[in-house]
């Protein structure tokens, strides 16, 4: 579904990614494994637009590499952004109504979000509140909700444990899971090996902008050993 | 009782016409960070639509109002094209200096065009009539002006609030590169802040006409000044701080002229900027400035 050729990723003059390829087939959930400063973000920013970038990235068969970031997204390209970058000064229901303001359905639209309040009860309690005051993780279920409101083909997840506590960690992790379980196509960035284990097929492990290895995720194992490698600490 | 009503009225009237002005520019500021100085000239040209429209058209004040509107948001939208989208996501000082170079070309334009003196267009005085409300006597401008301003404010906050643009523009105001993500389009974002600037640019532009009784090149600038003002104390980009910041002006100008003695009423203008110099010591961003925050990475 995604062939990234030759990706490099600039920041101005700085080179973040030094040429990666990697592909995402359909209803696979692939990994970009790193440490901070990888390019594993940069690689996700080449792919929906926001970085400057050289190389091909082609999405369904047709280069996107020079359609601007509202059209990438209009193509079925979705994300959870680094740092879930809500929209803190909307209300819960507003910030899922952005995330579908590229359909036009708006009894589908409205369906789909109540759906969504009754799958996450908190959020619907919430339904009237800036989105602000929610705590990190559910602002993070509030960032993957937003990003599938737009029904995309490919669900791009840029770090979704971060800054979340063990059990939230898993709670935002049995979602993924069952993302996958329904058929969602995902690329996902993480630094937590072992929870990415949990739900990839394929991992790429990215360091100091290049590929350094990768393979089905059962070689992996559970990750601890990986994780190990990322950060120097043992769990 | 009679004269206090007078100048509170007086004073929410001033107040009006800069909050609405001070609007224009705070949503324009709020979505793409540029202060607009232009903005005076889309006002002026609304002055010169209405001329244009009166001397080959018709004199009839409603259809002129809606030729001022109309002709007020067109300027806006094709400056937006021309001018402001070339320099879209460069630093605020190209934006204030691009606006300023549009500004003083079309000054000229209106100097080559038209002419440096005032041209008549008194369509829209009989606006202001003395109105008898029970014992005290208005200006029935003055009243339309402060209602128009709340029943603008009114629509506005319904459109920001309950259509998808409008939800978009605030979004947008926060973090616009997240809008982008979402599939919104930016160009329908800008161009729709572009045109509801020009709208209150063009009511503004009718209660203006409406006083002057007359166009030129250079009306625009200093309403647009005195707006600039307004958002700064109110907390540029916050569009409750720029009616705010418009009202406080406002209040503050009559204030000091009824309180000010007369032999010192030259210093008027000192007086209303020293309290402005006060309110930012007291908040440097202004009284409600925005928040700007962005996603945290932890």
């Amino acid at each position: 579904m995604l062939q990234i050729k030759s990706l490099k990723v600039f920041h101005g003059q700085i080179e973040a990614l030094h040429g990666a390829d990697f592909s995402v087939p359909e209803k696979q959930c692939v990994t970009l494994l790193g440490p901070n400063g990888a390019g594993k973000t940069s690689t996700l920013s080449a792919i929906t637009g926001t970085a400057r970038s050289t190389g091909a990235i082609r999405f369904n068969n047709e280069d996107i590499s020079t359609l601007s970031v509202e059209e990438r997204q209009r193509r079925g390209i979705a994300i959870s952004p680094e740092g879930r970058r809500i929209f803190s000064n909307l209300t819960v229901h507003d910030n899922l109504l952005m995330g579908a303001a590229v359909r036009k359905n708006k009894k589908a639209i409205s369906a789909e979000i109540q759906e969504w309040f009754t799958h996450f009860p908190i959020l619907g309690e919430r339904r009237d509140q800036p989105a602000g005051t929610l705590s990190g993780g559910e602002q993070q279920m509030l960032a993957i909700a937003r990003a599938l409101m737009s029904r995309p083909k490919i669900l791009l997840l840029d770090e979704p444990s971060l800054g979340l506590a063990p059990q939230i960690i898993v709670k935002i992790y049995d979602i993924i899971k069952s993302l996958k379980e329904q058929g969602m196509t995902i690329l996902l960035v993480e630094q937590n090996a072992s929870a990415a284990m949990q739900v990839s097929d394929y991992v790429y492990v990215l360091n100091n902008g290049l590929i350094s290895s990768q393979g089905p995720a059962e070689e992996f194992g559970d990750g601890s050993a990986l994780m190990d490698q990322l950060t120097g600490i043992h769990s | 009782m009679e004269y206090a009503i007078q100048q509170t009225l007086n004073a929410l009237s001033f107040g009006a016409e800069y909050a609405l002005i001070a609007l224009g520019l705070a949503i324009v500021f709020s979505i793409m960070g540029l202060v607009n100085f232009a903005h005076g000239e889309v006002i002026a040209f609304g002055g010169y639509t209405m001329v244009i429209i009166g001397s080959i058209l018709t004199k009839n004040p409603w259809v002129l109002m809606v030729g001022v509107l109309l002709g007020s948001v067109l300027a806006s939208l094709v400056l937006e094209r021309v001018a402001f989208r070339t320099i879209r996501g460069a630093d605020l000082t190209t934006g204030l200096l691009t606006a300023f170079g549009v500004s003083i070309i079309l000054q000229n334009l209106f100097l080559l065009l038209g002419s440096p003196r005032p041209m008549a267009a008194t369509q829209f005085i009989f606006l202001d009539q003395p109105l008898r409300l029970g014992p005290v006597s208005v200006s029935s401008l003055q009243v339309l002006e402060t209602l128009t301003i709340f029943i603008a404010i009114g629509i506005l906050m319904f459109f920001l609030r309950k259509t998808t643009l409008g939800i978009a523009m605030r979004a947008a105001a926060l973090d616009f590169e997240m809008v982008r993500l979402c599939g919104i389009r930016a160009n329908r974002v800008i161009a729709g802040a572009f045109a509801i600037s020009g709208l209150l640019a063009g009511l503004a532009g009718i209660f203006i006409m409406a006083r002057r009784g007359s166009v030129e090149p250079h009306m625009g600038f200093d309403p647009v000044l005195i707006a600039f003002v307004a958002c700064v104390i109110g907390g540029f980009g916050s569009l409750p701080g720029a009616v705010l910041g418009g009202f406080l002006l406002g209040i503050a100008e009559v204030a000091v002229l009824v309180l000010l003695p007369q032999s010192m009423g030259g210093m008027a203008q000192a007086v209303v900027f020293t309290l402005v110099a006060l309110i930012l010591i007291w908040r440097p961003d202004g009284i409600l400035s925005p928040a700007s925050e962005k996603g945290d990475k932890l």
